[in-house]
């Protein structure tokens, strides 16, 4: 925040009534939280993204964390899988099992999922352009494993608009890539009653460089594009909305974080209420998944690391969060070490059982500081989206470059105040000391690409070829008829076609998307 | 003759999608009067080195966060060489263990930018080690 006033008091509150812009926590419009005794009833989710190398490789990590008391599965995915590449694609050269474990053919999700409680633990897979495919893999591999579809629960991130914004993972334009999302929608809808089909995701914004009231304001246009969309595919908004979740950054100004997630939630509720006529209050309700902010995170004297993310987590939990992802200390290096991440997760159970700041809901509530703030970034953010709304809404933005060129600016501006010592970084633009040795760090074995290339050709020779061509065929089809194409791609998946081939079908049919270059 | 400017193309080769650092770094750059070609995201080893050739540039830079630097940095490097534009410069910069950096200096990257590094040590860097190349022949 650009404001610098030392001291707030009554008069900063304006035009703030208790009764319609705070309410009372798990009360409409939910500002101090979205339930009465928030974590006195329950503790946030406990929730580590981990992934890589190969599918065992993170098998054996989620069996780790879930003997470390995490309550949640997160996982993450390599780029070719993120892209709709498999792992023998040209392109993912060098890219196999390096950022998350790479996943071919519903055998690898097999693997990754072997011995997993899935009836009762949720799984939040952070994927979006081949989303329907790993969502159909992970439905195929618990179905052949045992579990009923119906008892699956968890979340897969589709927030395709966020990718293009910011993430850029994608295989088709983002046209396209919004009907992909509403066949999942109604997928989830009809056959998926657990499943999170969208996680409306700020994180990757805010990574990029926004600043909080962008992330926020980008990050709720969103959310109105995807609830458009699923009313525009037929459904209900009351029988859809509630399982909309959301997901933030927590980044470095403590305050300022905890009135956007405050602001976050009275905004999704009012938007949901008054815009979209919600009328069940779950779909009012934004909750949401906080992870520390990544690009905080220093190289330079990395155990500072631990103490940003403490930092940063009492903010997410003081701004109500649903569940938590704590940064590890050496991830500015490559993916976390065991003793990195245990040391992550043991910093929001020290918050959690000793700090005894989860005994009282929304504790910040009326104070003069965290009320003006909370009003301010409601009052930027609503700016940002009725601008979005004036050119079309945020597809139209997105096609537009806006929020890019938003965010691209942000981030050099942002650069000239660290080169300028306007914003100081402890340990990288003051507070410096010669480097010490570098800390321990995790190393994907090469090896990995050669046996995962491997794995895929053995699926490939082994499965009946007729079927998986069918099966392609058919998704094809209902692509180019305009059915839903969940139903095809389950198929598909189960006729063990891999992730490359189900995406060659969708980049025949609408071609990939290209970005315009823009600096 | 007037002074030529240095050509630098900015590229993100592989595929990961963080162009933060791509983009910042290159603002930077043409700030401080270079002038700057980005490539865009996803780019291939050969696509980065053809775009290279064909703007005539004195420098690539390569940003890369996904941990497949060992892999796409020697062989954009490599590739110039079989080209016969192994005068071309190439920098690059990203989420890269110090240990790595080592290897890729003796792969024949000129230099390595690893996080927290500031874009006024980019830029004089750049000064100090780039030189325009006149019109290739």
């Amino acid at each position: 925040m650009s404001d610098k006033r030392t001291l707030y008091g009554p008069g900063d509150l304006g035009r703030l009534t208790y009764e319609r812009d705070l309410g009372d926590p798990g009360a409409y419009p939910f500002t101090r939280g979205i339930h009465p005794s928030m974590y006195r009833g329950r503790l946030w989710t406990m929730r580590q993204f981990a992934g890589f190398g190969s599918a065992a490789d993170s098998n054996r990590r989620f069996h780790y964390l879930l003997e470390h008391g995490t309550t949640g599965l997160s996982v993450a995915f390599d780029m070719p899988t993120l892209m709709g590449y498999d792992s023998d694609h040209p392109k993912a050269l060098g890219e196999v099992g390096r950022e998350g474990v790479a996943i071919d053919t519903v055998e690898d999700m097999k693997v990754l999922l072997a011995g997993l409680p899935l009836d009762r633990v949720t799984t939040s897979m952070t994927i979006n352009a081949p989303a329907n495919v790993l969502l159909a893999m992970y439905v195929v591999a618990a179905e052949e494993g045992g579990f009923a579809r119906e008892h699956l629960g968890g979340t897969t991130q589709t927030d395709m608009l966020k990718e293009f914004i910011a993430q850029k993972e994608w295989v088709v334009p983002p046209r396209p890539s919004m009907r992909f999302i509403q066949d999942m929608l109604v997928f989830g809808t009809r056959e998926l009653p657990r499943w999170n089909i969208i996680s409306i995701s700020g994180y990757h914004i805010r990574e990029a460089g926004a600043t909080a009231a962008q992330e926020l304001a980008f990050t709720l246009a969103d959310g109105i594009a995807y609830v458009q969309a699923g009313i525009e595919a037929g459904l209900d908004v009351d029988v859809f909305a509630p399982r909309l979740s959301f997901f933030f950054d927590c980044h470095n100004d403590f305050f300022e974080e905890i009135a956007k997630f405050r602001a976050a939630r009275r905004m999704w509720a009012r938007i949901m209420r008054e815009r979209f006529k919600a009328t069940e209050p779950r779909s009012w309700w934004l909750r949401f998944h906080t992870q520390t902010a990544g690009v905080s995170l220093t190289a330079q004297q990395p155990l500072n690391n631990i103490v940003r993310v403490a930092l940063q987590a009492l903010a997410a939990v003081l701004g109500g969060t649903q569940s938590l992802h704590t940064n590890s200390m050496d991830e500015t290096y490559a993916l976390p070490t065991e003793e990195a991440v245990r040391v992550a997760l043991r910093t929001q159970q020290i918050i959690a059982h000793e700090s005894g700041v989860a005994n009282a809901a929304d504790p910040l509530g009326g104070s003069y500081f965290v009320e003006a703030l909370t009003n301010r970034m409601e009052d930027e953010a609503g700016a940002y989206i009725r601008k979005i709304d004036d050119l079309g809404g945020m597809v139209r933005a997105v096609e537009l470059g806006f929020p890019q060129r938003e965010i691209a600016d942000a981030s050099f501006r942002f650069q000239q105040a660290l080169e300028r010592k306007e914003k100081i970084i402890v340990g990288v633009n003051d507070f410096v000391v010669p480097e010490e040795t570098p800390i321990a760090t995790l190393r994907i074995d090469p090896e990995v690409e050669r046996s995962q290339i491997e794995r895929l050709r053995q699926v490939r020779a082994s499965r009946e070829e007729g079927a998986a061509r069918r099966a392609l065929a058919a998704l094809k089809a209902a692509i180019e008829s305009g059915e839903n194409t969940m139903y095809p791609i389950v198929d598909a998946v189960r006729a063990r076609a891999s992730v490359g081939e189900i995406c060659d079908v969708y980049r025949a049919a609408y071609g990939e998307y290209r970005e315009p270059a823009i600096i | 003759m007037t002074e030529a400017k240095i050509r630098i193309v900015m590229a993100k080769p592989g595929l990961d999608g963080h162009d933060r650092g791509a983009k910042v770094v290159a603002r930077a750059l043409r700030d401080a009067g270079f002038e700057v070609i980005y490539t865009g995201l996803h780019q291939t080893p050969e696509m980065v080195v053809t775009a290279a050739i064909q703007e005539d540039a004195d420098a690539i830079g390569l940003s890369i966060l996904s941990g497949a630097h060992m892999t796409l940095f020697p062989r954009v490097v490599q590739l110039l060489r079989e080209k016969g534009a192994g005068d071309i410069v190439v920098f690059g910069g990203g989420i890269i263990p110090e240990e790595d950096v080592t290897s890729l200096k003796s792969a024949g990257v000129a230099e390595v930018f690893t996080p927290g590094t500031s874009l006024e040590t980019i830029v004089r860097w750049v000064r100090e080690h780039v030189k325009p190349r006149g019109v290739r022949t």
